[in-house]
């Protein structure tokens, strides 16, 4: 009876700690996209000011409150404005940098294809 | 004519291309904070400095009075510059003061107080800096002006007497 009450202890505390790690990745995922203000060049996962400890903690505290990924970026983009996150997405500050390539690769693509068919 | 299209076409990429960066150049490169926001307080817990009672931001704020809420601690150098002008604008007693003390030591902030005078009305602990995340804040000192349930303004780093005017004209 001992010996199944230990396997059952033992296999509680390693689920409890998987648990545990999938938590501070999702952490550490959430914070390497969110920009350090006060720091130069450095997110937040990186850095060990107050600014971004204060908000390793408050992501962890979001996480457990049941926030997803998305609701979390968009938690601080709305407090701190878009330069909170490395990966912004389209708006009207950086719809040509998303257009741009894909206009790029588009025009030069219909050359290549026009001097194809030249040839053919 | 045909092929005068394709070097033409590259160079007015090339040209618009140019133009970008080189507008690009002569935007500054560093962040600043919108300073003129108008949004509406967040819902934090406050926890009482001397009491530990714990407030909710939402119901704290009255409508027809104007606060300013200052983020302050013992360690931190601009506070004590500023501590002058927070204790001018006490007299004026047409605003309420709230301090939210930030990341400090209880027995420093007292003696902070006791060294300097107390011009907080309500003094709020935050003994993780997440309060004043979700206030918006980089740092400490930091100010924000609230009406109405509003953040009105706000004044990151120490105040000085500009923006104590500017205050001063505001609450008239």
């Amino acid at each position: 009876m001992r010996f199944l009450y230990i396997i059952f202890l033992l296999f509680f505390l390693l689920n409890l700690t998987s648990v545990k790690g999938e938590e501070q990745d999702r952490i550490n995922n959430i914070t390497k996209n969110l920009r350090c203000l006060i720091c130069q060049g450095q997110s937040v996962y990186d850095s060990d000011s107050e600014f971004a400890n204060s908000i390793k903690i408050l992501v962890e505290n979001k996480i457990e409150e049941g926030l997803s990924e998305r609701q979390i970026y968009n938690y601080f983009k709305k407090k701190y404005g878009d330069w909170i996150l490395y990966d912004p997405g389209i708006n009207k500050n950086t719809y040509i940098l998303w257009l741009l390539p894909l206009l790029i690769f588009l025009i030069g693509g219909a050359i290549i294809y026009k001097k194809l068919i030249k040839k053919i | 004519m045909k092929n005068k299209i394709l070097p033409f076409s590259v160079i007015i990429i090339f040209g618009i291309i140019f133009f970008i960066f080189y507008k690009g150049l002569q935007n500054s490169n560093i962040y600043t904070p919108d300073k003129n926001i108008s949004s509406d307080i967040p819902s934090t817990n406050f926890k009482n400095f001397n009491s530990n009672i714990i407030f909710n931001s939402l119901n704290f704020f009255q409508d027809d009075k104007v606060y300013l809420l200052n983020i302050w601690s013992s360690w931190c150098i601009p506070c004590r510059q500023e501590h002058n002008f927070l204790m001018s604008l006490k007299k004026k007693k047409k605003i309420i003061l709230i301090g939210i003390n930030y990341k400090d030591n209880k027995k420093n902030a007292e003696n902070f107080l006791k060294e300097l005078g107390n011009p907080y009305d309500q003094i709020f602990i935050d003994n993780d800096g997440t309060i004043s995340i979700e206030w918006g804040a980089f740092g400490v000192p930091e100010s924000y002006l609230i009406s109405n349930n509003k953040i009105i303004k706000k004044y990151i780093g120490p105040l000085n007497q500009q923006y104590v005017d500017e205050i001063n004209l505001l609450i008239k």
